[in-house]
């Protein structure tokens, strides 16, 4: 017996049954805010978007915010440098859950027609995870909104069952990169260390 | 080189300074490093050569006819800016083990930037410059990058097209190639657990004078940027406030430094002409303009354009220069706190010029129109006439809005006027240029000092205004998109029929040995490329002379002595890119 028919016939044009999930994802999705937060070209595009002839408020989206802390959505919008890649990372920690990442264009998702530069890191998706990607150089403000529709389709079909910011066993947040003679994760400092000295001159590694 | 000292008669301007000018060929004057100073001084004070254009260095690593002995070259650009006209390039060669050489910031304080830029790349040291740190990379960066025999992690070879891809087209990722799997390369030897990162960098600060009734305050250091949503990218100030009062600020750049000069090397000619689009992103038309200008200039005939073409390059130019303004002015309010909605009306007409653009190029932002000896594609009666219809009917009504809601806008005219001031002898000592320039007063164009491609034949004014303030800068651009709908009117009308191209397009660009400077009036201000060619498919130098970057310089004297809000505007009225700025 479908759930609709429990509720009794006179109660049926005001009483609406649905799941939690959707409630909950469809409140959440149609009102995402995105960080106010432009890197390159692309944000050009962007706020393009956000403008009045593809109008992001359509889709609830219209607030910008500059500050991390009131952000659903980051947009990276255009080439991640080595010296930028730790701001965005402490960008990525301050956001609250539940936050998504959009990767916007070619540099920001590979490195685009930047990626053998020496400053140019090889896709944002090296460092924070992404969860959809808008390809073009820079894309067209449609495509920009098809990748953002796409977000709404992710958000609809979670479950807040599964969800990982409800989970104990998910990290808090990710390690800030570090800027030394390049760009390297603390974290793999061991790692790190085991090639460099490996390089030099025999004597120095029974020294070490 | 004693005996070319032993000749000098002949050479120009040899006379005024004995021995600063030890040798002179087709393209500048080389000068001797211990007479630098004393020589561009001379130039300055008597010559006329009050203006330092670009200031750039190139690394000879391996060049036919160079030796460790002069690896490294310093190039200097001069111009007048009353006389107009060609300007003189000087040349100081500097050995490979002591690459060093007396700063021009005293002469040109303009040069305090592009110094710093030199020396980040090339680690060739300014002595006597005031702050001589790395600008784009950061503090602790293993190596000089643009130095020929410094390579980057995913090196493959030295010039496209690699032999591995070419002809038929094989492609390996570039993590597969290198140790890290990563775009990083650390040095040998070197230990993460005992590195310590560098000083964070602190401004210089300006003491205020002495005031009786100044009441104590206290000082503190405020960091803006990356991420702020006021300095129009990835810059960062670091600020240093008495009370709110600006004392010292630091620009720190580089957070968006993608390597243009690095990759442009690498690149065939041809294959540079996208990589300009990115540069100052709202305005990719002006850059290949500049661009095939420069790369022309070494083609000889063969870089001549078509009437037509010069006509087309002519009108999207110009239809750049009004997209740029109409954002630049939409932003400016943007920054005295009118949130977006005067930059949506803004946005408005740029789009529909962005739609022309879209329609002849196949894309809105990155044209990548024009080639050497010519442009991409022609356009159609249907496009001329849409492109008509937008500037005889839309354009001129459109400013005349915005002029009747800005111009005389009260709260505008609180924030803006007197704000940000800079004396016309500032601006060209401190090598600011477009907007910034003509705002103090100084009628300074390169379409009117050194006419390139058609813009001889036009009628146009150079807009300048007395103000010298941020006031003054809008009114300025204001005036410049009259003056470019002036321009497209009497484009549209002359435009002839015809070919849009110098013989057939082709992959390869023969480009003769040599150097070249070309330089075209952008939307920001000189927007020069600097080309230097051994002969071969690829440039052995690239550099471009950024408006944006160098108008920076003017930042920090502005600033000094104004509250802290009065920053953001400011900046905002210097109308940078930071594609541009960090290239």
């Amino acid at each position: 017996m479908a759930i609709e028919n429990q509720v009794p016939e006179e109660l049926q044009k005001n009483v609406f049954l649905t799941s939690v999930d959707f409630l909950y994802n469809w409140s959440r999705k149609n009102s995402l805010w995105p960080m106010l937060f432009g890197l390159a070209c692309c944000a050009i595009e962007m706020i393009c978007t956000a403008a009045g002839r593809y109008d992001l408020a359509r889709f609830g989206m219209e607030v910008m915010r500059p500050s991390p802390r009131q952000c659903d959505l980051m947009i990276v919008s255009g080439t991640v440098t080595k010296k930028m890649v730790p701001t965005i990372v402490r960008l990525y920690n301050q956001m609250a859950e539940p936050r998504y990442v959009l990767s916007m264009g070619a540099c920001a998702t590979g490195g685009g027609p930047f990626k053998e530069g020496y400053n140019v890191v090889s896709g944002i998706d090296k460092f924070l995870p992404v969860d959809v990607y808008v390809p073009g150089c820079p894309p067209t403000p449609e495509a920009l909104l098809y990748g953002i529709l796409k977000l709404h389709e992710k958000i609809q079909n979670q479950s807040v069952r599964t969800v990982p910011w409800y989970r104990k066993d998910t990290p808090k947040g990710i390690t800030v990169p570090e800027l030394g003679p390049d760009i390297f994760l603390p974290d793999r400092a061991a790692e790190i260390r085991q090639i460099t000295m490996k390089q030099k001159p025999a004597t120095a590694v029974e020294e070490s | 080189m004693s005996d070319a000292i032993a000749e000098t008669t002949g050479l120009p301007y040899a006379d005024a300074v004995p021995g600063a000018v030890v040798d002179a060929d087709e393209y500048g004057i080389v000068v001797n490093r211990d007479k630098l100073v004393e020589f561009a001084l001379h130039l300055r004070n008597n010559e006329g050569f009050d203006y330092l254009s670009s200031l750039t260095a190139v690394d000879y690593l391996g060049f036919e006819g160079r030796t460790p002995e002069d690896r490294f070259e310093v190039v200097y650009h001069l111009f007048s800016t009353k006389k107009g006209g060609d300007g003189i390039v000087l040349k100081v060669r500097l050995p490979e083990n002591d690459p060093q050489l007396p700063s021009l910031t005293l002469v040109y304080p303009g040069a305090d930037l592009q110094e710093r830029e030199v020396y980040d790349f090339y680690g060739i040291v300014f002595n006597g410059h005031r702050r001589l740190r790395r600008i784009f990379l950061w503090d602790g960066f293993n190596g000089y990058p643009m130095r020929k025999d410094w390579k980057e992690a995913y090196y493959e070879e030295e010039h496209k097209p690699y032999k591995s891809r070419w002809p038929k087209g094989h492609y390996q990722w570039a993590e597969d190639r290198v140790p890290w799997g990563d775009n990083i390369k650390y040095p040998e030897g070197w230990d993460p657990d005992t590195f310590v990162p560098p000083e964070p960098p602190l401004p210089i600060i300006h003491e205020p004078p002495a005031d009786a009734g100044h009441i104590k305050t206290d000082r503190i250091v405020v960091n803006m940027g990356p991420q702020h949503p006021s300095t129009h990218g990835v810059f960062r100030m670091i600020v240093a406030l008495d009370g709110e009062t600006i004392v010292g600020l630091e620009p720190e750049c580089g957070y968006l430094h993608r390597n243009h000069e690095k990759i442009g090397e690498r690149n065939t000619w041809l294959g540079n002409i996208p990589f300009t689009d990115r540069l100052d992103y709202l305005s990719s038309m002006s850059n290949n303009f500049g661009y095939v200008l420069a790369v022309e200039k070494l083609m000889g005939d063969r870089g001549k354009p078509p009437e037509r073409a010069e006509y087309l390059r002519v009108i999207m130019a110009e239809l750049t220069r009004i997209c740029n303004h109409m954002w630049s002015v939409g932003f400016l309010l943007n920054d005295l706190g009118a949130f977006f909605t005067p930059a949506l009306y803004t946005i408005e007409e740029r789009e529909l010029i962005l739609d022309l653009f879209e329609a002849v190029a196949g894309s809105r932002m990155m044209c990548n129109y024009m080639r050497f000896g010519g442009v991409a594609r022609d356009v159609d009666e249907e496009w001329l006439q849409r492109c008509r219809d937008i500037v005889f009917n839309r354009l001129e009504k459109k400013i005349d809005e915005l002029e009747t809601y800005l111009t005389n806008n009260e709260i505008l005219l609180t924030r803006c006027v007197g704000v940000g001031y800079l004396s016309p002898e500032d601006a060209i000592a401190l090598s600011a240029c477009g907007p910034m320039l003509r705002a103090s007063g100084v009628p300074y164009d390169v379409r009117r000092a050194r006419p390139y491609s058609i813009y001889d034949r036009f009628d146009f004014n150079v807009v300048t205004d007395d103000g010298c303030d941020v006031y003054a800068r809008y009114k300025v651009r204001i005036g410049e998109m009259r003056e470019s709908v002036k321009i497209l009117k009497q484009a549209l009308d002359q435009i002839p029929e015809g070919p849009i191209m110098n013989g057939k397009p082709a992959y390869v660009t023969r480009v003769q040995k040599g150097e070249a400077y070309g330089a075209v009036e952008g939307p920001k201000g000189e927007l020069g490329f600097y080309v230097v060619s051994d002969g071969s498919d690829n440039p052995w130098r690239y550099h471009i002379r950024a408006p944006s970057y160098i108008n920076l310089n003017t930042l920090e004297p502005m600033t000094i002595g104004y509250k802290v809000a009065d920053s953001v505007v400011i900046l905002g009225a210097i109308d940078i890119v930071l594609g541009e700025t960090d290239r």
